[in-house]
């Protein structure tokens, strides 16, 4: 039962990194209809840059957030506006040119940060990475806990944001009817680098916090990725809270495949709960409880 | 047992009943039209002929055969065919591979469907665009490049779905008489309009639709005639036009 | 019959090439040339003609090539029984996979061919019993000269543009492009759109597990890694078809010719003369330089990727009209 218990808390604190990649996912593909297959890689970049900031600078991964946000906040405006928004005038036979076009991102980042760091792993050690308290006889990764604390918070603001901001305002209109957001004076190509900066900045937010208790080296974007696929589909293209749920489904269900199946099969179980979601519950959790 | 027969067909998006019982029969050689305002269930009613979209309650039959639930091609292939509100040609094609591409359906041979495609490009008066790409079509032609592909299916009954919408008064007339035509060369038409010109003066009798139920049923002047009709949807402008 | 002079006069210089061009390396390169041909062909049939993206193209040359190395390894037969048992198999499994994912319309059935992809590399290095995990499979080369090789993979890219043409002109043609274009419409007009799907999907998928049949015979080795690879096979297979020309007959050919400059261009430090250049200089600067070209290839297909889709989407055979207009103006410009 213990063990069932320590691998539930472990599953929930993941799963609130992980919630934290989805929405920023699942923001960009309800406003833009974009499937940023480029998203792990941003990832990647963030835990880079959080990385150097450790390593040459000694800021610690808390404070470099200050740093990989705005980046990569950045980074996500200038994809948007120069690679993306063209996009949308193209006309062209090519299908799927958009999706494709994050492709190519992504392995231009990633071949980037190759050339800068080489493919040799890389970590962050901190004098807190291996802490852990416990509680009621349940280990709580240190790092892992104050993860899931900065993600929540990063979660209010979001939804503060979403909510009650301008900004905000005109970004759901986007992602409800761009046409009409348009023509009610929204310049929606502005909100689209703006949502894409902020969904890149989410993702950069969840790959500081996580550098602690991971690994780094350049081709991790690949299987972010795909984990970030897999909680925004299973929590609802578009909907911001099931992109939570979906976090933490996916934090608990790779938990529960480490701890019972064992940790080489990882892999495998992310890309069966891809393919079985995809095919089976193209809704996500929202079909299920209509939110 | 009329030709083609719609019994209480009901369509619920979520809550929403987009159509809602509609029962209407249409025999063989007629035309038959379904006017509403936007939004009023037209098209949905189409989608649901279609089988675009699967039916919530109800069943429909084509020739003493019931339909509802076969694919929508199956639909297509016992004799049923259908033009869109926004036309979908191939862009980036000829006008004459387009028809090709649809004329194949009842040819075996590519020699055939190309024969099959010159007599349907002749009938709808399409000759002088025939080697033009779709794309660069305008809006009438396009529009009759739409009903040519769905006459290359040889349809007995063809679903023709707003064709008049963005034409000018010419056109429009050019459209009635090839509409015209076509049933005079044998094909039973439901016609969906919004334009009032077209379908009173075309269809043989006429459904009025609102909020997805039957408000009126009858000849062109019965309809429009029907005090429900007019409030819910003629209004004052008829009265003057006619 | 005009039209075709120019591919005929292509076919037959590619017939005569390996009596002109007798050095190893540049055949070697004609060979991959006309592999990449025919995998592109496989791509752009149910990519650009019937408009259902495939992201997952090794998953079929992985299961061509295995299907021929293990009929070496466990049943002692030619590997070349392979070609025809690899298309075989590469249809077997496009059919089930086809029949389940063709319910997902667009990007996501692109997500799914990456999965199958993944799922199939996975089994490929898991199931050691079979397959020797990542050790890999050794396969004896039947012939030591690379032209014999060479007029195989002719044969093999000839017959997929010449199959091209005929399915392009044929009902299967207008199906597919219909398909593309407009689903709904397509089959509103009659078209069991789940059937022609199928059918281009397992075409495609026998054109590219023939390759892949061929490469085990080629190479003399393969493992998961490189048979299954994502970047440098399905990637570069998009990127013969979309840079080539999607939708187009020959697009892949060109698209071929253009990736395989690119990527053996790269990996040989400019065909050896950064190597030489290094040698000659003695400069430390020109040896980083060449260390760091050889191992940019995947950095090249990333941009390549971003050009072609910003600036020539329909590839050099799609936009050809629009090129030969900027190749006159700056030849006239220059002038």
């Amino acid at each position: 039962m213990d063990v069932f218990l320590q691998t539930l808390v472990a599953g929930i604190l993941k799963g609130g990194l992980y919630a934290l990649i989805g929405l920023g996912m699942t923001l960009i593909m309800g406003v833009m209809g974009i499937i940023n297959l480029a998203h792990g890689q941003l990832m990647m970049v963030a835990m880079y840059a959080t990385y150097v900031c450790f390593h040459y600078m000694g800021i610690d991964p808390y404070w470099a957030l200050l740093i990989s946000m705005p980046t990569l906040f950045l980074v996500g405006v200038v994809i948007q506006k120069f690679l993306l928004n063209p996009l949308m005038k193209v006309e062209s036979i090519l299908p799927e040119n958009q999706v494709l076009m994050t492709v190519g991102i992504g392995m231009v980042l990633t071949e980037i940060m190759r050339f800068i760091f080489t493919s040799n792993y890389v970590s962050v050690k901190t004098s807190y990475s291996a802490a852990a308290r416990f509680v009621g006889g349940i280990s709580f990764s240190v790092p892992l806990t104050i993860a899931f604390g900065f993600a929540c918070v990063l979660t209010l603001l979001l939804f503060w944001f979403l909510l009650k901001t301008d900004i905000g305002r005109s970004i759901r209109a986007v992602s409800l009817d761009g046409e009409a957001a348009e023509l009610m004076g929204i310049n929606s190509e502005r909100v689209k680098a703006i949502t894409m900066g902020i969904g890149a900045a989410l993702v950069a937010a969840a790959g500081t916090l996580l550098l602690p208790v991971y690994y780094l080296f350049p081709d991790i974007g690949g299987p972010f990725t795909r984990k970030a696929f897999i909680i925004t589909i299973l929590g609802g293209l578009g909907s911001t809270v099931g992109a939570i749920f979906g976090g933490v489904t996916l934090g608990l269900a790779e938990a529960l495949g480490a701890t019972y199946i064992g940790m080489a099969y990882e892999d495998m179980v992310s890309l069966v709960i891809f393919v079985v979601v995809l095919l089976f519950l193209p809704g996500g959790f929202k079909r299920l409880t209509k939110v | 047992m009329a030709y083609f027969r719609v019994s209480d067909i009901t369509k619920y998006f979520g809550g929403l009943a987009a159509v809602n019982r509609v029962t209407f029969q249409v025999e063989q050689g007629q035309i038959y039209g379904l006017i509403g305002p936007n939004g009023s269930g037209k098209t949905t009613i189409f989608n649901l002929i279609n089988a675009y979209f699967p039916l919530t309650h109800g069943e429909i039959f084509f020739e003493g055969q019931m339909i509802s639930g076969l694919k929508t091609y199956q639909i297509c292939r016992r004799g049923i065919g259908r033009t869109f509100q926004v036309v979908k040609p191939l862009k980036r094609m000829t006008v004459m591979d387009n028809v090709i591409a649809s004329a194949f359906l009842h040819s075996r041979t590519k020699s055939q469907a190309v024969d099959l495609a010159e007599e349907m490009i002749e009938f709808c008066g399409l000759v002088p665009h025939k080697l033009k790409l779709a794309k660069s079509l305008p809006i009438a032609s396009r529009k009759r490049l739409e009903i040519t592909r769905a006459l290359a299916t040889k349809p007995k009954l063809l679903l023709l779905d707003e064709t008049a919408a963005g034409l000018n008064p010419h056109e429009m007339d050019e459209a009635i008489g090839l509409i015209k035509k076509i049933r005079d060369a044998g094909v039973t038409i439901i016609i969906v309009e919004h334009i009032m010109k077209v379908i009173m003066t075309i269809s043989d009798r006429i459904l009025a639709i609102n909020h997805g139920m039957a408000i009126a049923e009858g000849t062109p002047s019965e309809v429009a005639s029907d005090p429900e009709v007019i409030s819910a949807y003629l209004g004052e402008d008829f009265r003057a036009e006619s | 019959m005009k039209q075709y002079t120019r591919p005929l006069i292509c076919l037959a210089v590619l017939i005569a090439l390996p009596w002109i061009v007798q050095h190893p390396y540049p055949q070697h390169l004609m060979i991959l040339i006309l592999m990449w041909a025919a995998i592109g062909s496989g791509w752009n049939l149910i990519s650009g003609y019937t408009g259902q993206v495939l992201f997952g193209a090794a998953a079929f040359f992985g299961t061509g090539a295995y299907t021929a190395a293990l009929l070496v390894n466990k049943l002692e037969l030619s590997a070349w029984w392979g070609l025809p048992l690899g298309a075989v198999t590469s249809v077997l499994l496009a059919f089930p996979f086809g029949w389940i994912s063709f319910r997902l319309r667009g990007p996501y059935f692109a997500l799914v061919t990456l999965a199958l992809n993944e799922i199939m590399r996975s089994i490929a290095t898991e199931w050691e019993s079979l397959t020797e995990g990542m050790v890999g499979l050794l396969v004896t080369q039947t012939w030591v000269s690379k032209v014999p090789y060479y007029y195989v993979a002719l044969v093999l890219a000839a017959g997929s543009i010449v199959a091209m043409e005929f399915i392009t002109r044929s009902r299967l043609g207008y199906y597919f492009v219909s398909i593309r274009e407009d689903q709904d419409a397509a089959e509103s007009l009659g078209i069991n759109t789940v059937f022609y799907k199928m059918v281009s999907l397992c075409v495609s998928a026998c054109m590219i597990g023939l390759a892949g049949a061929l490469y085990t015979n080629y190479m003399g080795f393969i493992d998961p890694k490189v048979v299954f690879a994502l970047h440098d096979i399905s990637i570069v297979a998009i990127l013969v078809g979309i840079v080539g020309g999607v939708g187009t007959i020959y697009g892949p050919l060109v698209g071929a010719t253009i990736m395989v400059a690119v990527m053996e261009g790269f990996r040989s430090g400019a065909f050896g003369l950064l190597h030489i250049l290094a040698n000659i200089t003695g400069s430390p600067l020109v040896a980083t330089l060449t260390k760091y070209v050889t191992q940019a290839h995947l950095l090249a297909f990333g941009v390549l990727v971003i050009m072609v889709i910003l600036y020539l989407p329909n590839g050099i055979m799609g936009d050809w009209p629009i090129l030969r207009k900027y190749l006159f103006f700056w030849k006239r410009g220059s002038a």
